[in-house]
Parts: C-alpha cells; structure tokens; sequence
C-alpha cells in the first residue's frame, strides 16, 4: 500500500474512531438506479448490467481502479428500497452494511445511488442509510437526462438537507465522477459533520420516510422530469392485446433468423480461416504422433467449438439489447398469464429468459422471487432454457441434417424453424415440470405479483461493447480449458494402446472399447458409439460435445479427410441426429449448473434429482423420436 | 377497489389491506393512503395492470390491486393519449 498522496493525518483523530483511511465503500441504492453501471465506471470491471430491477443479486467486489484508486474496495449491493429485507436479496444488502457478511470487509463508507428522474421515492432510502452513521455521499445518478426531460434539483440545498455531500453523475456517460474522488480523498472522518443538523425520520416506517423525503424534496427544489410520454406510448403498442404479443413472437422469430443467416456464413468463414491456420501450423511439425496430437486431437477439437463464437455473440447482442431497453420487463408482464397458469409468476419469467444465455448467472437472478417455493422450482426448471451452450450442439447438427429449404419467399428457413422448435421444447419442458413441481411438492399459496416497469433506455454500444467482450471472453476460455484438455484426454484415449508403435484402428482404442461397451445402451437412441463418448464428456459442458466430434471423426482415417458436418452424415441415421437433438435440449449436460444449484439450495439433493429427472426425460425423448423417425421415413 | 378503475382513469389510494411484508414493499413503491394512483395498461391477457404512482410504472395483478381501496377522481391528470380513456361513470368504491 505505497499510498504516496495519503500521509496519515497528523491531527489528533476525531471524536469518532473511524478516523483512518477509507478502505471499503459500498454502492447502495434502488433497484434499477444504476449502481451496476457506475461499478463499473469506478472498477472498470464489466459487471453485467441490465435495465430491469433486480440485475445484482449477490455482492461484488473491485478495486476501484477506473478512477486510479486500487487501494480501495468497492462492493457493488443488490438493490434495496428499505432495509428491512423484503426478499432474499435485501438481506444481503443488509448483512454487507451491517459488517454481518462472512468474507466481506464491513465498509467504511457508503455511494449512495438515487435515481434522479424519481428522487422522491428514491430518498425514502436514504434515511436508513444515513441513520448508519457511516460518511456518506449521495450520487444523483441520469441527472443529464433528468434535465433533458425538464426536471430541476439544487444539488446544495439537498446536501444541507442531507447533512451529507451530494453530487449529480451520469453513470453511463461518466460524468461527474472527479466528485466522487473529490469525496473519498478529503474524507477523513472529521469533516463528516457540517454544521447542519439533520432530522432523519423514524426508520422502518414507510409512511413517515415518504413524509420526509416529500418535504425533503419539495425545499430542495426538486421538479420531476415531465412524465416518461413516449415510454407510455411505446407500451400503448408493445403490451396492446393483439400487438405485444405479435411483436414479441416477431422479436424471438427475427432473433434466431439472424443467428442463422448472418452468424452461419460468418461462422463457416471461421472456420475455413481455422483449417487453414491448423494445416499451416502442424506443417512445421514432423509427421507422427506429435503432429496427430497437435491437428488432429487439439486443434480440430477446439476449432470445431470456436467456429460458434459469431453465432454466440450475436445472440449475446440481442439479449443485450433486449436486456439494456427495458423491454424484458415487458415481456415478463405478457408471460405473467402463462406463468400463472403453472404456478408461478412473471417474476419467474426474468430468470428464465436470461437462461437463454446461460442458467448459471438465471439462477442466481431467482434471488429476486420471494417465495421459497416458487424460487426453488424456478432454479429446478431453468436448465430447460436453452443455454447459449446448446447453440454449438445444435448448429452443427441442423447444419449437417436439416436440409436449408426455404418458405414464404425466403423469409422462414427450415433449419430456423427447426431451431426455434428446439427452443420451445426446452421452454415446454420447462413449464410443464415447473406445473408438475408446483402442484406437488412445492404446492404453496400465490405470492403477489410486483414488478417495477423502468423507462425504456437505448441501449450504449459500451454496454453492449462490453457485453459481449465478457462472454466472448467466457467461450474462448472455456474453449481453451476445458475443451482443450478433454479433446486432449480424448485423443489420448483414441491412439492408446500403440499397436506395433502405432495407433490402433479407432475400435480397437481404449475409448473405442469402452464406446462399444456402452453401445448397446444408446444404440435404442439411434446413437452410435462416438456419440455415446460424445455425451459423456459433455456431462462437463454442453459445447464439449461438438469438440469431441471433431477429435473422434478426426482420429478417424476414415471421416479424417472429411469434414465434420459430413462425416456425421455418413456415420448417423437421420433419426439419431434428430434424437440427439432432443436429447440435448433436457438434458442437463453441465457441472457448472449443477454446482450453482448445489450453492443455491445448500444440499446436493436437488441438483441430483434434478440431473436424473432430466436425464430420464431426455432418454425417453430421444428414445421416442428416434422410434417416430424410423416410421415415418423407413 | 383499484382492480375496478378503468384504463385511463385515476385514484387516490384511501387502505391497502395486504399481509405485512408485502404491503411494506408495495408502501416503498408509493402506494401509501392519499397517493394518486393512474391506470396505465392491462397485459395483453388483461391482467396484471401498469399502474402509476409517483413518477413509477408498476404492475400489480387483478388480486393485489383487489386489496387496494381507491376513491375514484373526477380531475384527472391529462391521459388522453391512451387508448379507452373513458372512465368509468359513478364507481365509487368504499
């Protein structure tokens, strides 16, 4: 800590023993005021930031080093709008503040985050945190577009107010962050005291903190911004009974259109980029083993899961854009009558949408449901959501099977259609056994139904900027762990034992004998062996299983020349393609889920439950359509 | 009962009758006795409704906002740009 502008202070401390350096500060404020967005101005870390309340579930932890300050802690709180916890969430916040948290430092100092379009609710927040008696500094947050709506504060008069400083900031523009600075270097601890004497109202009372923060508000000078017109015009059309939901169909239709005709030819372009590369590199390598290895248990591995990075990142784009405009909030309002039927409510919805990404982070998002119940069966069904890990699997099969015939002039492809159908398998599967759950054992009484419709927003490029470098980020490792080490291990597996010093016939292979050891269980399925090796190393991840084609069909002298789409061709009946299709979309082919669900639910039980549901579902599924293939073609 | 105001009209909240933890949550998010309440949008399916109250846009099912009394305003705030503004004639709920 060669902290060179900090001397320690040569005056005697102050009364209050709180007088050395600042070392922890914690974000506070509403759901949906920005404190994610601002975390990541100060950190310069890429939180995900969403606009819908209830983004941040669990606290998190940087350095402050976007404003060069690394020797301070900043940790980022889920939304709060009192401190009595309400849900799961609040008392989170609460723990933190209170220094209850285990492995979190208790802060000595406090951002408080209030949006300015609605400053009058949001002070009812900052009563309680000022009652905490820790040196305090609130963040007028969106104050630009508070002005531009026409709204008006006297950020002075608030400070004497509030007996504490106040600064206007636009968290995703960046500015007025050098105040914020300004604050954390001169606090000490003994200016905390202005001479101004505050008259806080009496906590954990709603109606007295409304009372306050009214008055507060109305001798601050505050004009609410003129009433959010176009916002309320755009919903008059995207939640109109017939038009919300068109739109919203049109939204998920164009999506899965684009992934397709945009990302496929960007991806088949990767992919030729990365043959070549491989081809070029392993030339310097001499022929034997060591040259197989590199090409052919590695490389073609890890390339065959790479060429889905386009497809990956514009569905990732999408989401954000989805996310970042305020519209899933929406989208959970038209479910919430879907969801009901089955038991649980929109707030459900959220999480289940963001599994589309991924159901680690959709999992954690169900600290949001109040209801035990209802959250533990949300967590139960989320994997049904298909995963951005399923894409890979899915693309490449489609690609392979599913001949690229077009309807309606070119505007509906076979292969989307039959993408799309995959995604509401997972989501049918999901709604029923989340039925299933809730009118058994998790029967509970209806939780009500609030949820908080933001503003719409246009999305910020750096957002969705930095967005999509995080999950990129996300994919390219996994590809370079988890993947390179299986295809390794799977290469391995495929030239051991050395027949004569050199490699077996595949089926004479250690991993061919144990694939035809296994055979006789999948073969109802319509799978052969390599697949059946396929599905065991993708218990780790989903994508793994396109990896391990490309070593497997790559080891093979046979499909070796070939490339991966085709040799699946030649190898697999129609009706097992399709069979692993839907194999893989209930499956739960994923230890990283399986270890949130673990966290989540603090016991092993339900992940195992949850692991064998899914797998005997998705046994009898690709069982069934295997079966219904062969009637129908043979 | 605010369930009963009509897309377009507006209410002053007069009791919310709710278990205690949620009708805390619902009193942080403004509605609390003598706030002006306005009827925004009905869900595609009809339900839950947008309602709003304080500068905030919150939708509540048909049974939350069943435990919300209201006294109906003739003075309403400008809403004409909603679509089926017409209020409803004599609902005054107790």
């Amino acid at each position: 800590m060669s902290e060179c502008c900090t001397p320690a202070p040569y005056k005697p401390p102050a009364p209050v023993d709180n007088s050395q350096a600042l070392r922890t500060i914690a974000l506070i404020g509403p759901p949906n005021s920005g404190k994610s967005t601002l975390f990541n101005r100060l950190t310069g870390l890429r939180q995900k930031v969403a606009n819908y309340p209830g983004v941040t579930v669990e606290q998190r932890m940087g350095a402050m080093a976007g404003i060069g300050r690394n020797d301070l802690t900043l940790i980022d709180l889920p939304g709060i709008y009192s401190l009595d916890p309400f849900s799961e969430d609040a008392r989170v916040s609460v723990e933190v503040l209170e220094g209850r948290m285990p492995n979190t430092p208790k802060p000595d100092a406090i951002l408080l985050v209030l949006d300015s379009l609605h400053l009058t609710r949001q002070l009812m927040l900052a009563a309680p945190v000022l009652a905490l008696g820790l040196p305090t500094m609130v963040l007028l947050n969106m104050s630009d577009l508070m002005e531009m709506r026409g709204g008006e504060i006297d950020p002075l008069r608030l400070a004497q107010e509030l007996g504490a400083p106040v600064a206007r900031i636009s968290a995703a523009k960046g500015t007025g962050l050098e105040s914020i600075q300004l604050f954390l270097n001169r606090h000490r601890g003994e200016d905390a005291n202005l001479a101004v004497t505050t008259v806080l109202p009496v906590v954990g009372n709603a109606v007295s903190a409304h009372k306050w923060a009214a008055q507060v508000s109305a001798r601050t000078g505050y004009r609410a911004p003129l009433s959010q017109a176009a916002s309320r015009r755009l919903d008059a059309v995207l939640l109109h009974r017939f038009w919300g939901p068109l739109f919203f169909l049109v939204v998920v239709f164009s999506v899965f259109e684009v992934v397709f005709s945009i990302g496929q030819p960007l991806s088949d372009g990767l992919g030729d980029v990365l043959a070549r590369a491989g081809a070029y590199v392993t030339g310097f390598l001499p022929d034997g083993w060591l040259r197989s290895l590199v090409l052919d248990g590695a490389w073609k591995g890890v390339s065959s899961v790479l060429v889905f990075l386009p497809q990956i990142l514009l569905l990732f784009l999408f989401i954000g854009i989805l996310e970042d405009s305020g519209y899933l909030a929406r989208a959970a309002l038209i479910a919430d009558r879907v969801m009901r039927s089955i038991g649980l409510n929109g707030k459900a919805f959220i999480p289940l949408l963001s599994a589309y990404a991924c159901a680690v982070p959709a999992i954690m998002a169900t600290r949001t449901i109040e209801n035990k119940r209802d959250r533990l069966a949300t967590i139960l069904v989320a994997p049904f959501m298909t995963c951005s890990a399923r894409l890979p699997v899915y693309m490449l099969f489609i690609a392979a099977f599913i001949p690229p015939i077009a309807f309606v002039h070119g505007l509906v492809g076979l292969q989307t259609l039959v993408m799309l159908g995959l995604y509401l398998l997972g989501f049918l599967a999901a709604l029923a056994t989340a039925r299933l759950l809730k009118s058994s054992i998790l029967k509970s009484s209806q939780t009500p139904f609030i949820l908080e419709l933001p503003q719409y927003r246009m999305p910020t490029l750096r957002s969705l900027g930095l967005r999509l470098w995080d999950r990129g980020g996300v994919f390219l490792r996994q590809a370079g762990s988890i993947i390179l080490a299986v295809t390794l291990t799977l290469w391995v597996l495929a030239n051991f034992p050395r027949h004569n010093g050199a490699a077996p016939e595949l089926t004479q292979s250690i991993i061919g004998r144990l694939g035809h050891w296994m055979e006789p269980a999948i073969a109802p399925l319509g799978f052969n062996w390599k697949i059946g090796i396929g599905l065991i190393s993708s218990v780790l991840a989903r994508e793994v299983m396109v990896g391990t084609m490309g070593t497997l069909y790559g080891s093979d002298p046979q499909t070796q020349s070939l490339s991966l789409q085709t040799a699946l061709r030649h190898d697999l009946p129609l009706g097992g393609a399709v069979a692993l299709m839907v194999f893989f979309a209930f499956a739960m082919q994923c230890t990283s889920t399986m270890a949130v669900v673990r966290r989540e639910t603090n016991s092993w039980r339900w992940p195992v439950l949850q692991f064998a549901y899914m797998l005997v579902l998705a046994y009898g599924a690709a069982f069934a359509v295997n079966w219904a293939v062969h009637l129908l073609w043979m | 009962m605010l369930s009963e105001l009509e897309v377009g009209s507006t209410g002053i909240i007069e009791s919310v009758n709710l278990p205690p933890g949620v009708h805390n949550h619902l009193m942080y998010m403004g509605f609390l006795p003598n706030a002006r309440v306005q009827v925004l949008h009905r869900a595609p399916a009809g339900d839950p409704t947008v309602y709003a109250i304080d500068g905030l846009e919150i939708a509540l099912r048909r049974e939350t906002a069943q435990a919300i009394q209201v006294r109906s305003t003739r003075s309403t705030q400008p809403a004409a740009r909603l679509p089926r503004t017409r209020r409803s004639l004599s609902k005054d709920a107790e």
